[in-house]
This record gives C-alpha cells, sequence and structure tokens, in this order.
C-alpha cells in the first residue's frame, strides 16, 4: 500500500517537473481550459441566483377569485363552503372589500387618492391556495373556479413566475449546449498537449518499453499530466466565476439599493465548486487519455 | 534456456534476414553470436526479445515460445532479458543514476532498495563515481558501460549484447568483456553478438557464426 502510494507520488513528481519545466505553455494551456470553463459556470451562476429570486417572490402559488359587486352574505357563504369542499384546494381565505381598501392605502401610499373617492372601488375575494403547483393544473382550476356563480374574475397570481420557470428553462439549456461544446474544446487541447508530449518523449517511452514497460507504467505520467491540468484550468475557471461575481456585485449593490432591495449574487455553492473541479479533471483526463490510446500504440521498438 | 528451432525471418520488402536459424543455449551459458554486418546478428537478438517476430520457427526464451506471445506479456519477457543495445538508448534528460533506476521505476521496486541496487551495478561497471553526471558528458566506453549497468541492475537471467565493443579501442574493449565474465562466473545466461577479433581469440566460449542468415 505505501509501495504504490510512493509509486505515484514519484509520477505525480515528474509530472509537476515536466509542467515546470514549460511554464508558460502550462499557464496559457491553464487559462484557454479556465475561460473555457468558466463561461458555462459563470451562467450557471447566475441563473441559480435568478432562480433563487423567483423563488423568493413567487412563494406558494394562489388564485385570487374577484367576485361580483352584487354578491350577497348568502352567496359568499355558499362559494365559501364549495371552496372549502373543493378536492384541489389547501384552504382559502376571505378578504372583504373593506379589508382589501385598507391594505391598498397601507402598502402603496395612495391614503390621499382612495380618502378622496366616495365609494369603494374593490369587490370582495377569495384567496385560493390550491394543493398542487404545477403550470397546467393551476390554469385548470383557474378556469374552473372562474365559472363559478357571482365570480367576476379568477386571477392565477403567479403565472409570471411559470413565465419565468420556462424562461429559465431556455436559459439552462443554452448553458447545457455552451458546456457540452466547450468541454469538447477542453478535451481537445489536452488531447493536444499530450499529443506533442508523446513526440517529444518518444525515445524515453521506446527505451521503456525495451525495458519491460507495461503501457499502464507508460500511459500513467500522461493521464496524471491531463487530469492535473484539467484541476488547475478547473481552479482557474473557479476563481475568474468568483472574482467576476464579486466585481458585479459592487455594481448591483448600488443599483439593488436604489430600488431599496437586498438583492446580492451568491457565489458558487461548495458542492457546485467541488462539481466544477471535478469535471474538469475528468476532462483533462479523458482528453490525455484519448491521445494516449491513439498515439502510444504507434511507437514501437525497433 | 534460449531455443530456436526452424526460425526465419523475413523483413517487409523481401529482405530475408534469417533463414532456417536453429540452436541451443544452455543455462549459464555464454555464448559469442558472429558474422559480418547484415548477417542477421542484431535480427536474431531482437527475435529473443520479442521487438521482431519469426515468420516461421519457434523461438523459445525459458519454454516460453516468445514468438506469439500477446503483446500485454511482452513487458514480463523483457524484464527477464538485460539488453545491451549497439546505439546505447541511453536517456539524456536525465542523470547517470536515473538512467540506470529506470529498470527498477519500472518494475515497482522499493525506493531505498533501488538505490542500493543501482549503486550496486554502477560500482560494477566502474561508474560510481559519475551517478550524478549527465550520460552525454560520457565517453563512449562509459556510455557503453552504463548501458551495461542499467541491463544488469534487475539482475536479469540472460544478457543480451549488440556488438558492445563495436567502437571501443582494445583496452576498453577487454575491460568489458572482463565484466561479461564475471556475469557468467555467477550464472548468468550470456549471448554477446561481436565481430572483434581479439574477443573471439578467447577460447572455450562457443561461437555461433552466421553467414547471410544462415548459421554455419
Amino acid at each position: 500500500m505505501m509501495h504504490a502510494l510512493t509509486q505515484h507520488l514519484t509520477v505525480l513528481r515528474t509530472v509537476l517537473q515536466r509542467m515546470f519545466a514549460s511554464p508558460l505553455a502550462g499557464l496559457l494551456n491553464i487559462l484557454v481550459i479556465g475561460i473555457a470553463l468558466s463561461l458555462p459556470a459563470g451562467m450557471y451562476t447566475l441563473l441559480q441566483n435568478v432562480q433563487g429570486l423567483v423563488a423568493q417572490l413567487s412563494g406558494t402559488p394562489q388564485v385570487s377569485l374577484f367576485l361580483a359587486m352584487d354578491a350577497k352574505a348568502d352567496d359568499i357563504e355558499r362559494l365559501r363552503k364549495q371552496l372549502a369542499q373543493h378536492p384541489a384546494i389547501e384552504r382559502a381565505e376571505f378578504v372583504t372589500r373593506a379589508q382589501a381598501l385598507e391594505q391598498l392605502k397601507q402598502s402603496t401610499g395612495l391614503a390621499d387618492v382612495i380618502g378622496g373617492m366616495n365609494q369603494n372601488p374593490l369587490p370582495d375575494a377569495f384567496v385560493v391556495y390550491p394543493k398542487q403547483s404545477d403550470a397546467l393544473a393551476l390554469d385548470g382550476l383557474r378556469d374552473e373556479l372562474a365559472k363559478l356563480p357571482k365570480v367576476e374574475q379568477a386571477q392565477l397570481d403567479s403565472a409570471w413566475a411559470y413565465k419565468l420557470e420556462a424562461l429559465l428553462k431556455f436559459g439552462r439549456m443554452a448553458v447545457l449546449i455552451l458546456a457540452s461544446l466547450l468541454s469538447l474544446a477542453l478535451i481537445a487541447v489536452t488531447f493536444n498537449t499530450i499529443r506533442l508530449q508523446i513526440l517529444t518523449q518518444r525515445d524515453e517511452i521506446e527505451v521503456a518499453k525495451l525495458i519491460g514497460a507495461t503501457n499502464g507504467f507508460i500511459r500513467r505520467p500522461f493521464l496524471y499530466f491531463g487530469a492535473l491540468q484539467g484541476l488547475l484550468g478547473g481552479i482557474a475557471a473557479w476563481l475568474i466565476v468568483t472574482a467576476s461575481l464579486l466585481l458585479l456585485n459592487r455594481q448591483l449593490g448600488t443599483l439593488a439599493q436604489l430600488y431599496a432591495s437586498q438583492f446580492t449574487l451568491h457565489p458558487l455553492s461548495v458542492g457546485d465548486s467541488l462539481s466544477l473541479l471535478l469535471f474538469s479533471v475528468y476532462l483533462g483526463w479523458l482528453g490525455a487519455w484519448l491521445s494516449v490510446a491513439r498515439h502510444l500504440s504507434q511507437i514501437e521498438p525497433s | 534456456m534460449i531455443s530456436f528451432n526452424q526460425v526465419c525471418k523475413r523483413y517487409p520488402g523481401g529482405y530475408e534476414a534469417l533463414k532456417n536459424v536453429s540452436f541451443d543455449i544452455a543455462a549459464g551459458e555464454m555464448v559469442f553470436l558472429t558474422g559480418h554486418s547484415g548477417a542477421g546478428k542484431s535480427t536474431l537478438l531482437k527475435l529473443i526479445a520479442a521487438i521482431e517476430r519469426p515468420n516461421s520457427g519457434s523461438v523459445l526464451v525459458n519454454n516460453q515460445n516468445v514468438g506469439v506471445l500477446k503483446g500485454g506479456a511482452l513487458p514480463y519477457l523483457r524484464r527477464n532479458l538485460g539488453i545491451i543495445f549497439q546505439d546505447h538508448k541511453l536517456l539524456f534528460d536525465r542523470s547517470v543514476f536515473d538512467n540506470v533506476l529506470l529498470p527498477l521505476q519500472i518494475c515497482g521496486f522499493d525506493h531505498r532498495e533501488s538505490g542500493k541496487r543501482v549503486r550496486a551495478a554502477l560500482d560494477k561497471v566502474g561508474l560510481i563515481k559519475r551517478e550524478k553526471a549527465n550520460p552525454i558528458a560520457l565517453s563512449g566506453g562509459e556510455q557503453q558501460r552504463l548501458c551495461i549497468a542499467r541491463a544488469i541492475v534487475n539482475r536479469p537471467a540472460i544478457l543480451l549484447a549488440d556488438e558492445p565493443t563495436g567502437n571501443l579501442d582494445a583496452a576498453y574493449a577487454q575491460e568489458i568483456m572482463a565484466i561479461f565474465k564475471s556475469f557468467h562466473q555467477v550464472g548468468v545466461t550470456l549471448l554477446i553478438s561481436t565481430h572483434d577479433e581479439i574477443v573471439l581469440q578467447d577460447s572455450g566460449v562457443r561461437v555461433l557464426a552466421l553467414k547471410h542468415g544462415e548459421l554455419q
């Protein structure tokens, strides 16, 4: 066990020596990988933030039922019973027109305007909390409730949230496509780096094969190199994303203040950061593996 | 230990390097392989290390038919062989010490143990004081001895040498032959290809002579 560990450490040392042997080329590779990964990672982080904002704003979906102005107390009572027995409804709150007016006065600062009116323009209303929250079921429920007697209008309050959700889905797909394409680019970068390395180490590979090296032994340093380069590229991507968010947050701070909001962009979560690093290590390893599989068999001692 | 049975080797293009070659070398034997250049000496050695494969006939090393070995088994065959190459095949990106260390790294030797073995091998060929040097700084004879050190560090049962005294003057050649003899004394099987007359005058050593790919 210790023995295998020392062997791997020896390989790792060789790999580091190779990397430091041409620091500029190595740095450029890492930068390319970092930028390629930071684009989808950054977009993903922004989407996550928008999604968090949506969830915070919309909460649970609700349907507002505005009653006709001529609804009587027994109409309201009948409706209340109907709503209470409805299988798709969690609960329903009754808001009188007087309460609604009071709320409007407090929340909008339009007290003067409203005070100047001779009569309350608002209808009585029920706020209905459905059990389900998927968009189709909610649409059906709203249409059904709109047909109840004495209901003037039924309004799905979180409809806009669903539209935004659809837009987010679109954005996530775009990130996925971008990530796939740039992953291919990353594999190509590693493939080429390893190809050049194999070419410059032709002699060593040939001698190693002649004195009994297994393919695994010859492959190992190249795979390590690919994985290590991937890891460093991943770290570069993480730094780029984190630094960009810091810069954006500074600007956002002023903007949010103007809107009297506390909104800030959250950085990549620990889980997402680890995923990013693991993914870039894997891609580097994969690129190296493909390159080694393609080029190593071409070097046979003669 | 090494046994050729009606071995033919033809290279692409039709050149016949070996024709119907048969011989046996017993364990612990020391044998010279001679012949003009192009007689097939190098090809014969390459067949033993499975660097080339015979077109017909069988090459047995340790009772194993190496002509039909799968790629995955080749490394383990070669670990039992010490090969001294005509062109040395030294690595100039590392020290003398690290050149000799390579076979042990490949076999996965323990770090401390391999350090001792490398020094023992370098001591044997008289290069112990040059362990930190780059092989490019060594003379032709020293490079040859370094190549020998690398071949024996793994303590192989069979040692193959392709023209080990080829470019060396008589004194160096004697020195290297003396090293080979000391291996012979400890039971290593040796097959040495050479066209060096001085070396061949050495009595008591069996000689296999090749001429145009045929054993005389």
